[in-house]
C-alpha cells in the first residue's frame, strides 16, 4: 500500500490552495526545507515570506497581513508554532478573530530522534483552550487535503497538526471533511476507539487483532478536535459499552481530555480509558518510541485487551 | 502650520484622556501624556495647516486647498482602502488614542465615559472592534511585528500607503521588537515609520536602571534603519516635519526617536514613575482641571 505523510499532503495542498486563493500567503520561520513549502515558494514567490528563526515575529507579521485581507499560513514545528508564539496567537490573532492558519508540523513522538524539545505533545491542549480557534488533526493524505480546503473556505483562525511519518491511506479522493463532524471509519458493538491524527493507521492494525479475539469495535476518527462532534461521542457512549481514546499527544488536555470533559458533563457514566502520553519521552526513531510508549498496534492492542 | 491650534488641541485631548482614566479608575495616565503630542502630530499635523477631519475626509493631497496631511484617514469610513495605518504598540496608552479618535469623529465622544467599563466599547487595550483601531495589541512588543506585516502586505499589493507604529522605549526590552526591526530592514520597508516615545520610564522605574536599551540611534542604524532624531517629542511642528522627511526615505524603514516627558502637561506628575500606570485621584484631577482651564478653547468638557 502506498504511504505518504500528512506533511507531504500539506505541501501539495498549499500549492493547490495557493492557485485557487490569490490572497493566500505563506510564512516560514527559517525551517522552510523541513516545512516542504518550497513548491509553493517556487510557484508563488511574491506570496511567500521566510522571516527567519523568529516565530513570535512571524505570528505578529501574519496578524498584520491578515488585517490587510491576506490569508496567511504560518508554518513551523508544532512545538514552536503553538508554544513559542502562544500569546501572540491568543492576543493578536484569536481575539480579533483574524483569518490566520497556524500549521504545526512534526507533531508528536514521530518527531523522533530530535528528542523531547522537538516532540510537540501539548500543542492540541494549547490551541484548543483559545476562544475562536479551531483545531484539526488529519489522519492521512486525503484528509489533510480536505481539511486544508475547509480551512481556506472558513474565515477565522485554525490550527493544523501534521506528522512527518508516512502513513497508509484511510480515505480516498471523494472524502468530504466537515468541521465538528467525526467520522466512523468502522462500526462495531462492544467498544469505541476515538483516534486523532496519523496514529489512526496503528489503531486500524490493532483493531484487526482485537476483532480476531471476538471483539466488535467501532473506530471514530476525530480529526476535528475543536469543534468536537459531541453527538457522535455521546452516541458511541450509548451504543457501545466501553470507550478508548488514542493520540500521539499528552492525554491531559488532548483528545482524551476533551472526551473526558464531554462524557462527564453529559453524565455518560461509561468506562473510558485514555491512551497516549502522560510524560516526556526521549530521543529515538518514531516507531521505536511508539513501541516503547505503547502507541504502536501491539501496544494499543494490549492496552485495550487488558480491559477485558 | 498653525502651531498654537495644534497645541490647544493637544491640551484639550490631554484633559479628555485624564478625565476618562480618572472615571475608569485605572489606566496609564503618565504614558498617555508622554505620547499625546506625537498622536496629535499624526492625526492633526499637516505641512501647510491643521488637519481637522471631524466632518469630512482627510484624503491628503487630492485637493490642493486641503492641507498636506501626515496621515491619510477618513473617520466616516474607518476601513477606507487608501488610508494609512496607525498601530499603537504601547497599547497601555490607548486612552490617549481614544481621545484623538473620538475628537476626529470615529465614534461618539460619550464612549469615553465608559472606558474600561463592562459593556463599554473602549477596552483597556487596543481592539479592532473600535472604529479607527487597526490592530488588537496584547502586551508590549507585538505591535511592531503587526506593523511590519501590514507594511509587507501593502508592498505585496503594490500600494502607496504608509504604516505608522508608536512604541515605548521600555518596550524595546522585548526581544520580539528586535525580530521585527531586523525583518523591516531585511524587507526594505520604506513605507514603515516607527516612532519611539522615549519617556525613559517604565512601571518599575527608569528604563536605564531596569534594563538599559540605549544607545538607540546606534542600534537602529546597525539594524539598517534610517534614524531621524527630534529634539522634543512635544514639539508638534518639529514632529510633523520629521514625518514628512520620513515619508521621503527610500529602501529602508525609518525610526523617529522622540524624547518625551512622562506625565507631560501635568507638572506634579512629570517624570514620576509613580504615575506611569495609575489614574489621578479626584483631588489631583481638580488641580489638573485648574491648569487646563487656563488653556484657550478647551470647551466641551463634561
Amino acid at each position: 500500500m502506498e504511504k505518504i505523510s500528512t506533511l507531504m499532503a500539506f505541501s501539495e495542498g498549499l500549492l493547490e490552495m495557493g492557485a485557487k486563493y490569490r490572497n493566500l500567503v505563506v510564512l516560514d520561520a527559517g525551517l522552510a526545507s523541513a516545512m516542504k513549502t518550497s513548491k509553493f515558494a517556487l510557484n508563488f514567490n511574491d506570496r511567500y515570506f521566510n522571516v527567519g528563526m523568529a516565530e513570535n515575529n512571524m505570528v505578529g507579521i501574519a496578524a498584520g497581513m491578515a488585517l490587510k485581507n491576506k490569508s496567511p499560513f504560518v508554518c513551523s514545528f508544532a512545538v514552536f508554532s503553538s508554544g513559542r508564539a502562544w500569546e501572540e496567537i491568543r492576543n493578536c490573532i484569536a481575539y480579533p478573530n483574524l483569518n490566520v492558519k497556524i500549521v504545526g508540523t512534526h507533531a508528536g513522538l514521530m518527531a523522533g530522534k530530535d528528542g523531547v524539545v522537538h516532540q510537540a505533545l501539548e500543542d492540541i491542549a494549547l490551541m484548543r483552550v483559545i476562544p475562536n480557534m479551531k483545531v484539526f488533526c488529519p489522519a492521512d493524505y486525503y484528509e489533510t487535503k480536505a481539511v486544508m480546503k475547509y480551512m481556506c473556505e472558513d474565515f477565522g483562525p485554525s490550527y493544523l497538526r501534521l506528522s512527518k511519518n508516512a502513513v497508509p491511506m484511510v480515505y480516498d479522493d471523494g472524502y468530504k471533511f466537515k468541521a465538528g463532524r467525526g467520522h466512523i471509519v468502522k462500526d462495531g458493538k462492544d467498544a469505541t476507539i476515538f483516534s486523532t491524527g496519523s496514529v489512526l493507521s496503528e489503531v486500524m492494525l490493532a483493531v484487526d487483532m482485537l476483532e480476531k479475539t471476538g471483539l466488535s469495535i467501532r473506530v471514530c476518527n476525530m480529526c476535528s478536535i475543536k469543534p468536537l462532534d459531541t453527538a457522535l461521542v455521546l452516541d458511541s457512549a450509548k451504543t457501545t459499552k466501553r470507550l478508548f481514546s488514542i493520540e500521539d499527544h499528552q492525554i491531559d488536555g488532548g483528545l482524551g481530555g476533551v472526551l473526558a470533559e464531554v462524557l462527564s458533563e453529559a453524565g455518560a457514566g461509561i468506562p473510558f480509558k485514555r491512551i497516549g502520553m502522560n510524560r516526556f519521552a526521549e530521543s529515538g526513531s518514531g516507531y521505536d518510541l511508539y513501541r516503547k510508549y505503547g502507541l504502536d498496534s501491539s501496544g494499543i492492542f494490549k492496552s485495550i485487551k487488558d480491559c477485558y | 502650520m498653525d502651531k498654537k491650534s495644534l497645541e490647544n488641541i493637544a491640551a484639550k485631548l490631554r484633559l479628555d484622556t485624564l478625565i476618562a482614566i480618572n472615571k475608569a479608575g485605572s489606566g496609564h495616565a503618565g504614558s498617555c501624556m508622554s505620547c499625546m503630542d506625537i498622536l496629535v502630530a499624526l492625526y492633526y499635523g499637516a505641512v501647510n495647516g491643521v488637519s481637522h477631519s471631524r466632518n469630512g475626509l482627510n484624503d491628503g493631497a487630492k485637493n490642493a486647498s486641503r492641507p498636506c496631511v501626515v496621515m491619510k484617514f477618513n473617520p466616516n469610513k474607518p476601513r477606507w482602502d487608501e488610508r494609512d495605518y496607525f498601530v499603537l504598540s504601547k497599547g497601555h496608552a490607548v486612552p490617549a488614542l481614544y481621545a484623538v479618535l473620538a475628537e476626529q469623529g470615529f465614534f461618539d465622544k460619550s464612549e469615553m465615559k465608559y472606558l474600561r467599563q463592562i459593556g463599554g466599547l473602549l477596552q483597556g487595550y487596543p481592539n479592532v472592534k473600535v472604529p479607527g483601531i487597526e490592530a488588537s495589541v496584547g502586551s508590549v512588543g507585538q505591535g511592531v511585528s503587526i506593523a511590519v506585516g501590514l507594511a509587507m502586505a501593502i508592498k505585496a499589493d503594490r500600494e502607496n500607503r504608509n504604516v505608522f507604529v508608536l512604541a515605548g522605549d521600555g518596550e524595546l526590552q522585548e526581544g520580539q521588537c528586535w525580530e521585527a526591526i531586523m525583518a523591516a530592514a531585511h524587507f526594505k520597508l520604506d513605507n514603515l515609520v516607527l516612532i519611539i516615545d522615549q519617556n525613559k520610564l517604565q512601571l518599575d522605574g527608569a528604563c536605564g536602571a531596569v534594563m538599559n536599551v540605549a544607545p538607540l540611534a546606534d542600534k537602529f542604524e546597525a539594524f539598517g534603519w534610517k534614524v531621524i532624531p527630534v529634539v522634543s517629542g512635544h514639539d508638534i511642528e518639529e514632529l510633523v516635519y520629521a514625518f514628512e522627511k520620513a515619508k521621503n526615505v527610500a529602501r529602508q524603514p525609518v525610526v523617529i526617536l522622540a524624547p518625551t516627558i512622562e506625565g507631560k502637561g501635568v507638572p506634579f506628575a512629570e517624570n514620576k514613575p509613580a504615575y506611569h500606570g495609575v489614574p489621578f485621584s479626584d483631588a489631583e484631577m481638580e488641580e489638573v482641571m485648574k491648569k487646563f482651564g487656563e488653556v484657550e478653547e478647551v470647551g466641551e468638557v463634561t
